[in-house]
């Protein structure tokens, strides 16, 4: 009875939403790997030219949230609708709407700079008389147009993340995913990509979510966060918002003082050490 | 479909192959090694046998062999991709699973029978004469049939694996048997019944059937039936190996 309760006043919000310019609308999402609840039931919404940050510790669930909602995994319950239509029956519709960025590189190295951004276009339709200059303007904006002929496998870790960027902006998506795009990376490189995705937000209105475990980094860039541990969404909010929810002054505070712990490698259970090995034989 | 999405996943793949010369030599070296050491050891007792020049006879198993090597391993180099990442890029893309499975498979094939025309090429240099100089399209249409073949099972194969520690043991329970008992070193004829039933089962002993039989015009199925069941197995193997694919999640 509750379920039905939830479902309906869903329903009724989607219809509201559309003309309040909700972009991506999640609701009671959950995936299981064989019998380990990795994203539990968690609901939100994002509005369209929002930067959203999912903010959590390491295995809190936020990568399986990404995959779900980039149609790469099935959830086992619940609905997501992502500009009109939802990832899980029509996949190919929602993978038009969408760049990601990775977080490890997907970028072919024996490629070079150039080739992957082609391919990419190719692949998405990009029609091939703007092709070009798109791939010009946007290699030219991560810096990296006078390496374009070279291979990606001779490239650095930041100069990948960068290409990455560029090639996940070449057929101008509605939303760009970033699941933790600076991690590993030098200060200098964070700020600099950060910097990219604002101005690209301002200028195209671009809707960015994007996931981290920089506090930081959530506060400084995010209009909105949601908190997520133990694949459970435990706050969402402005920055402030979450300050004030727990009458704290810093965001890393709020986050403490919400999850309970800080940084979670540090004091790991048993089920963060179960989910250490998981990742490990995924892989 | 897209054709222009098979295309730019077809020629990713031949762009990769043509860059890694060592892997060319590589992969040359030993189809070289087996044309030459089997070739003029064995044969003078070939000849003595009364089976011809035993060159002749192998060279057109060594090429089937090394478009099977080829192209088992263009299939299964789907891990690695997997593991650097890029397959998610695919994965991503508004295409569908087939023709990313297709694209895939048909740059796997032609870099196999890239690779097979190579060996063709070297076992001339090395005294291989091939009986009717125009049947030598027949015997490509062959090498493209065994290629689709096995880059579609390696492909399976790839997706059911999730890193390489797998692929000694496909390497050395699948391949390797395929490969001797599919009679590209031996004639079939006059082997136990054993031997040949198996070797009816094997694809490859069709596609090395439709070689022998369209470069030295000896042939144990037949050409017709080289032809015949080496399509329908394409076409299973494609399905196959597309089932596969299309269940990958990350």
């Amino acid at each position: 009875m509750v379920k039905n309760n939830g479902k309906k006043s869903n329903g009724n919000k989607n219809d509201e939403n559309k003309n309040n310019g909700i972009i991506i609308n999640v609701s009671n999402l959950t995936r299981d790997f064989n019998g380990f609840r990795a994203v539990d039931n968690i609901s939100f919404s994002i509005k369209k030219g929002e930067i959203f940050g999912f903010l959590g510790p390491n295995g809190a669930g936020k990568s399986t949230t990404i995959k779900m909602l980039t149609t790469l995994l099935l959830p086992t319950k619940g609905s997501i609708i992502m500009n009109g239509h939802s990832p899980i029956t029509q996949p190919d519709k929602v993978r038009k709407t969408f760049g990601i960025v990775f977080q490890d590189p997907s970028l072919d190295d024996e490629l070079t700079a150039y080739e992957n951004m082609e391919f990419h276009g190719i692949l998405y339709d990009v029609p091939s008389n703007v092709l070009k200059s798109r791939i010009e303007q946007l290699l030219k904006m991560v810096e990296l147009w006078d390496r374009k002929i070279e291979l990606v496998k001779h490239f650095s870790g930041g100069m990948k993340r960068r290409l990455e960027i560029a090639r996940g902006l070449l057929h101008h998506p509605l939303i760009l995913f970033l699941d933790e795009p600076t991690l590993g990376l030098d200060p200098q490189t964070r700020n600099h990509i950060w910097n990219y995705i604002k101005e690209l937000n301002k200028k195209e209105g671009i809707t960015v979510f994007f996931t981290t475990h920089y506090m930081d980094e959530a506060e400084r860039i995010a209009d909105r966060i949601a908190i997520i541990d133990h694949g459970k969404i435990i706050a969402q909010g402005t920055s402030d918002e979450l300050k004030k929810k727990t009458k704290t002054s810093f965001l890393e505070d709020a986050f403490i003082s919400l999850t309970g712990k800080d940084i979670r490698e540090e004091e790991a259970s048993t089920l963060d050490m179960l989910r250490m090995h998981r990742r490990m034989f995924k892989r | 479909m897209k054709i222009k999405a098979i295309y730019v996943l077809w020629i990713r793949q031949l762009k990769r192959y043509l860059r890694s010369r060592v892997r060319i030599i590589g992969s040359l070296a030993q189809p070289v090694l087996f044309l030459v050491a089997l070739g003029f050891g064995f044969g003078p007792i070939f000849q003595k046998a009364g089976g011809g020049n035993y060159l002749d006879f192998i060279a057109p198993g060594i090429i089937a062999m090394a478009i099977l090597f080829t192209s088992v391993f263009t299939g299964i180099e789907m891990i690695w991709d997997r593991q650097f990442g890029f397959l998610k890029e695919t994965l991503v893309a508004p295409i569908s699973r087939l023709d990313i499975m297709i694209g895939r498979t048909l740059g796997g094939a032609t870099v196999a029978v890239m690779q097979g025309i190579a060996v063709f090429i070297l076992s001339i240099i090395f005294g291989f004469r091939p009986a009717n100089i125009f049947s030598i399209p027949l015997a490509i249409v062959f090498m493209a049939l065994i290629a689709i073949i096995f880059t579609a099972f390696g492909t399976a194969i790839a997706s059911q694996l999730e890193d390489m520690q797998g692929f000694q043991f496909i390497s050395n329970f699948i391949i390797m048997p395929l490969f001797f008992l599919s009679g590209a070193l031996f004639p079939l004829q006059g082997l136990p019944n054993t031997v040949v039933m198996i070797a009816k089962f094997n694809p490859l002993a069709y596609g090395v059937d439709g070689l022998r039989g369209a470069l030295i015009n000896q042939v144990h199925f037949g050409l017709g039936t080289d032809l015949i069941v080496l399509s329908v197995i394409a076409v299973v193997f494609l399905v196959i190996g597309s089932y596969s694919f299309s269940k990958i999640q990350l």
